[in-house]
């Protein structure tokens, strides 16, 4: 895939209806039928309705949602595990919703590959032989699978571990191996559907760890599902939030936390940690002119919290925000950090209107 | 009144003529077929008779220790080996060495065909629902009709001999074969056949590589209980000339010799714990895998 640069993965106006009977419906509920109304009258179940998300490659795409909020469903449309009702899914500019049989079972074995909130490791295997399974289904020879995955074995920490069976491993370690199974196959698309979900807390924060530095290499185009708002804005390079089966909002973690669309999920963001999701841009006193930075700098794209670590063992003086060029772009108070924590509204004001919010 | 006291059945020269009906046609074609279908099963005897032969020509040494091989091959414990040897030299000592091989060459040729035949039914079964829902209540006939009953198509087909006798035994085996092959392939778990999916695995490759793998211990179930089910017919398997343990048993029931009939029963029941345990084990060593080491 050396010479053609992968063109990112392109949802449009997909509607699901799950039912006996769901193409007969698309039209009524393209015409504002609600979920509810659906239900009641037709007894059918409207999975999704009209998605809309462009997903750029090499970037990660964190879909959240509380369960049954349709986002399992959502993600097993861009491999087409579940068949649309109606709409488009292209990757890489092809149209997944259109291929036959065996062009969309080559587009899996080559394009995409998935780790699953199961594992859905097979029991019988051991964990050489799991991680392998992807590229024997290509119908690769023994000694390339082999090679391939030992190598990622050992970037995700498995390495010793390859004649165990899957039910000896913890979860965390079932994941890696879940994980270096998908990696293995080399195919631009990582499909993660609620992959650390089932993991408790310490080794889920691990496994993201892992995901970011792995990320920082491979630059694969990734969407993860998550119900958990902190793994969201910890991973996601782009976040949709999806409610009911529609999305409510979509945007960067800053976009979520500072300017949440409406109340729901204005709720949700409530209890986060803003230290930690908020960049300084959205605090800083903008520079009117183009004073050149006086004393220390930090860079665009500082969360708040380590820019207070930053400021509070320094001398006690305003510090200039600078783009990666070196170009002052405003200046922080540490009075302006600490409200930015504390307060829920302290950084909605117009001025921080934080540039270059599209990813 | 008459009716509600005595069934209103059919007229008896109308249910006369319907029987003789049957039964002719059913003559007739046994008449013009019974030759081609003896032909279809030729294979068959030279399969049942290389192996009869094989087991009965063998010096029982040689036998002894291959059946002591492929009870440790498959369970590696001494204790069902040493089992084992210990039956098959009672059997020897009591004068039933021939008689216990000609049956166990039956049974095995049996389980082969029934393997071979009852997986592939099976496999279909379990991928749809209307293949299932037919086989069903043809495998339930298969269980509950009396055997005498089958016996009698097959006698009049192929007479008697070794090979109606395989016929009505695989019939009567079979059923378990292809219900629990049905049965494990659809206990596979959902959540790893959506993976072998979202890896692009062909029908094929699910089959082989994630189906058939995660339904061997239930499909091992099945080969044990169509051994034991195969050796329940052995008596029944004699009346029409099948050699070995049966016909001992037959000549004892009509003679009533009760040890004649108890030494050749215990003999039975003696291979049926051999292959019961070894195949037992080893289906239990085929999901090592599956014991939790870790919670």
């Amino acid at each position: 895939m050396a010479e053609h640069a992968f063109g990112g993965i392109k949802i449009r106006e997909l509607y699901k209806i799950f039912g006996p009977n769901a193409a007969a419906h698309i039209e009524s509920v393209k015409n504002g039928l609600t979920k509810t109304e659906l239900n009641e009258k037709h007894g059918h179940v409207l999975g999704l309705r009209d998605i809309n998300i462009e997903i750029p490659s090499g970037r990660i795409q964190v879909i959240m949602g509380l369960s049954g909020s349709g986002k399992s469903t959502l993600i097993r449309h861009i491999n087409r595990l579940i068949d649309p009702t109606s709409g488009e899914v292209l990757v890489d500019g092809v149209d997944v919703v259109k291929m036959s049989e065996t062009d969309l079972r080559e587009f899996r074995r080559q394009q995409t590959a998935m780790v699953f909130q199961k594992f859905a490791l097979l029991p019988h295997r051991n964990v050489l032989d799991n991680t392998v399974f992807g590229l024997e289904v290509q119908g690769l020879p023994q000694s390339v699978r082999a090679d391939t995955a030992m190598r990622w074995l050992e970037q995700v920490g498995l390495k010793g571990f390859e004649q165990k069976y899957p039910n000896q491993l913890s979860g965390g370690m079932q994941q890696r191996v879940g994980l270096a199974r998908a990696l293995a196959n080399d195919a631009p698309v990582l499909l993660m559907d609620e992959a650390y979900s089932a993991l408790d807390p310490l080794i889920r924060s691990d496994m993201q760890t892992i995901l970011l530095d792995l990320q920082k290499e491979i630059k694969k185009t990734i969407v993860f599902i998550t119900h958990d708002l902190d793994e969201a804005l910890r991973l996601g390079d782009q976040i949709a939030i999806l409610r009911d089966g529609e999305v409510i909002q979509q945007g960067t973690s800053q976009d979520i936390v500072l300017r949440p669309a409406d109340d729901y999920v204005a709720n949700f963001v409530k209890d986060v940690n803003r230290g930690r999701v908020v960049h300084v841009e959205a605090v800083m006193q903008p520079l009117a002119g183009h004073a050149a930075p006086s004393g220390p700098t930090i860079a665009a794209g500082t969360t708040i919290e380590e820019a207070v670590r930053l400021l509070v063992s320094g001398p006690e003086k305003d510090v200039t925000v600078v783009d990666p060029t070196g170009k002052p772009l405003g200046v922080v108070t540490l009075r302006q950090l600490a409200g930015a924590i504390v307060s829920a509204h302290g950084t909605t004001s117009p001025s921080a209107a934080a540039p270059a919010m599209a990813g | 009144m008459d009716w509600f006291y005595k069934f209103p059945h059919m007229n008896d020269d109308a249910l006369r003529s319907l029987k003789k009906a049957i039964d002719e046609g059913f003559r007739a074609f046994t008449r013009s077929y019974g030759d081609t279908i003896e032909f279809l099963f030729s294979p068959l005897q030279h399969f049942l008779i290389a192996a009869d032969r094989f087991m009965t020509q063998t010096p029982w040494p040689i036998i002894i220790l291959l059946i002591a091989a492929i009870a440790w091959a498959a369970t590696r414990n001494l204790r069902i080996v040493g089992g084992c040897f210990v039956t098959l030299l009672l059997i020897g000592y009591f004068d039933m060495w021939d008689d216990t091989m000609r049956t166990i060459a039956m049974i095995f040729v049996c389980t082969v065909l029934s393997i071979a035949i009852g997986i592939p039914i099976g496999i279909l079964m379990s991928r749809s629902n209307r293949v299932q829902r037919v086989i069903n209540p043809i495998l339930d006939v298969m269980q509950t009709m009396p055997s005498f009953v089958y016996l009698i198509p097959v006698v009049m087909l192929l007479g008697i001999g070794k090979v109606p006798g395989l016929i009505a035994v695989v019939i009567y085996a079979i059923p378990p074969m292809i219900r629990l092959t049905d049965l494990g392939i659809r206990l596979v778990d959902r959540d790893v056949l959506e993976a072998a999916d979202a890896f692009g695995a062909s029908g094929k490759q699910k089959l082989f590589k994630v189906q058939l793998p995660l339904a061997l211990p239930t499909i091992m179930a099945g080969i044990n209980q169509t051994i034991m089910m195969a050796l329940a017919m052995v008596v029944i398997a004699s009346m029409i000339g099948v050699q070995g343990l049966g016909q001992p048993v037959l000549k004892a029931i009509a003679n009533q010799y009760f040890t004649l009939g108890m030494f050749n029963g215990l003999a039975i029941v003696g291979i049926a714990i051999i292959f019961d345990r070894v195949s037992q084990a080893y289906g239990k060593r085929l999901q090592k895998h599956r014991e939790i080491v870790h919670g």
